[in-house]
């Protein structure tokens, strides 16, 4: 009798998770389909796959309808996101690594700062911080987003190191110190190996975040010969959003997958790293 | 945690990137933007001091203030709440024996990887238009569609349906605690006898909580600075009915370039998340519980 009505919860429960997780899909399903589709069929028909597989719309949408296409999109997003997400790794690696491991004055006090910038909404800054780019003529570069990488302004990236490195054992320092090494040296060469997760985590989440970055790019970015894919998804609806549907479809799959591959990946490591940094306190 | 009780020099070296960015990115921002916020400051030519006016202007007459306020209340009392529900909700049924987990996982958080980008917005927009899928899928069986987008009424509760779907972090997070809690507190309660809703009340939510608690907290600091979705799918239309405070802040700063004013909204907007971030953390202490490790 117990064992019925677990057995029937337990199918319950999968009806739902299955149920629940098409409706999630769908989304991405139906996009996949559209991109396939003619304009007509796009919104004639319900089902997902294209009765009449159209495959011109990856090519003509790739062209864009402006001077710049689609390969100057990702070229300039790749420009944009890799220095971003390496600065990134490496900053954070050594300031967690400095809040973790050492004592110094105003310690205490600088990583309550750090924790309560996470608060801050960037919105109170970002008009100071244009005019600021601006001043310096940053703007239509992808400077404003890499120099805040590279000098640690993602304060959410620095906790999770610090986290990291503080459920690492002290005894791999101390034996390092034993064999004369630096504290420099502990880091790279006893420290990093033992930090894939945490690292792939911050490589993942900034990525994905970089590669999404529309309002950034939005305020940064004026030429469209540098415009990211985000922009220039944009664009292409703004110019033709009557007529293109499935290129529009097309553009915007192609433009989902490198972040969703590299999810894909790293999964593992990155499933692993939330639950080792500390993000469950 | 600390190595040596003497202070040592090398920690500044390691924290050096981020004491530089956090003075010259964050901190002078911050203290320009509350000296523009007292300005008239065109970007071309200089800040002119004009004291509290900017300030009387928003909250003496100015009718997209009060409206963009009201459309992002509503915002964030729809979609924090409802993607937070959702994500614990999954995560409870996710952290049951189940095979293929990692699949549902993986599909769950898809969403969420997504995230805020234009693609997403964009697919948002056709499912949900006059002639879009959902419609036929709803006449398709009978039903009446709707005009999601068109519709000032319903138009907010479609941009939000964005953000809900993308519930997958928050629920990483929850089946992450979830693993933490200890099985004995499960045992000891089924001893007692307690049914499986009672467990979920008095034990899975309570050791819960301090994530409901940071989980509230980041998404609410971020549906009060939402701007893509609406951007993108309704351009804060039909009749201003999506009009997030962020859109009207671009407005203001980005297309009208008055960064004074725009200083001033900026700076009211903080207020409000701090008051309600405050307000959470007060609220907090009847309804967190930390574990004893904290």
């Amino acid at each position: 009798m117990i064992r019925q009505k677990h057995s029937f919860a337990k199918i319950a429960s999968y009806v739902l998770l299955i149920l629940l997780a098409y409706i999630m899909v769908y989304p991405l399903l139906w996009m996949i389909g559209a991109s396939f589709k003619s304009n007509e069929e796009i919104f004639g028909t319900l089902s997902l796959l294209p009765r009449n597989p159209v495959f011109g719309a990856f090519a003509s949408g790739w062209k864009g309808s402006g001077q710049y296409g689609f390969g100057t999109f990702f070229i300039n997003t790749f420009l944009m996101v890799v220095p971003t997400v390496l600065f990134t790794v490496f900053s954070s690696m050594l300031v967690g690594y400095g809040f973790a491991r050492f004592n110094f004055p105003l310690k205490k006090i600088l990583f309550i700062v750090m924790l309560s910038t996470m608060m801050l909404p960037a919105t109170v800054i970002i008009i100071p911080r244009y005019i600021f780019f601006r001043e310096l003529g940053w703007l239509d570069s992808y400077l404003p987003f890499i120099v805040p990488a590279l000098l640690g302004c993602f304060p959410f990236f620095n906790f999770m190191m610090v986290q990291f490195f503080r459920g690492l054992p002290l005894e791999i320092d101390e034996s390092g110190k034993l064999d004369g090494c630096n504290s420099f040296v502990i880091l790279k060469d006893l420290l990093l190996p033992l930090c894939k997760s945490a690292m792939f985590s911050v490589i993942v989440f900034q990525f994905v975040w970089t590669w999404n970055e529309f309002f950034n790019a939005l305020i940064y970015i004026s030429s469209v010969a540098k415009y990211p894919v985000a922009l220039g998804l944009r664009m292409t609806m703004d110019i033709s959003a009557e007529f293109d549907w499935n290129q529009i479809m097309a553009m915007s799959l192609l433009s989902i997958l490198p972040p969703v591959i590299l999810f894909f990946s790293a999964q593992k490591y990155f499933v692993e790293g939330i639950a080792t940094t500390g993000m469950k306190n | 945690m600390v190595i040596r009780k003497k202070y040592s020099f090398p920690g500044y070296i390691y924290i050096m990137p981020w004491l530089i960015g956090f003075l010259v990115l964050q901190l002078v921002p911050l203290v320009r933007s509350f000296w523009y916020s007292f300005t008239d400051f065109q970007l071309l030519g200089d800040p002119k001091f004009v004291g509290l006016d900017n300030y009387r202007k928003i909250f003496s007459g100015d009718l997209s203030f009060l409206k963009s306020l009201q459309v992002t209340a509503a915002y964030v009392l729809i979609a924090v709440p409802c993607k937070i529900a959702f994500a614990l909700a999954i995560a409870v049924i996710l952290n049951q024996k189940i095979k293929g987990i990692n699949l549902f996982r993986t599909l769950y958080y898809i969403p969420s990887i997504l995230g805020g980008s234009v693609s997403i917005a964009v697919l948002w927009k056709y499912l949900f238009m006059n002639q879009g899928v959902l419609n036929n899928l709803l006449t398709s069986i009978g039903l009446p569609g709707a005009d999601w987008l068109g519709d000032p009424n319903l138009a907010l509760g479609t941009v939000s349906l964005v953000t809900i779907w993308q519930f997958g972090s928050s629920m990483l997070l929850f089946l992450a605690g979830l693993k933490q809690i200890p099985e004995s507190l499960y045992e000891a309660a089924r001893i007692d006898g307690a049914g499986k809703m009672r467990i979920f009340w008095k034990i899975t939510l309570p050791q819960l909580s301090s994530i409901v608690l940071f989980n509230l907290i980041m998404q609410m600091i971020n549906a009060f600075q939402d701007f893509t979705p609406a951007f993108v799918i309704t351009q804060g239309g039909p009749l201003k009915s999506t009009y997030l405070y962020g859109l009207m802040l671009y407005d203001h700063g980005f297309k009208f370039f008055r960064m004074g004013y725009a200083s001033a909204l900026s700076w009211i907007l903080f207020a409000i998340i701090l008051f309600f971030t405050g307000l959470t953390f007060k609220s907090s202490d009847s309804w967190v519980h930390y574990g004893d490790s904290l």
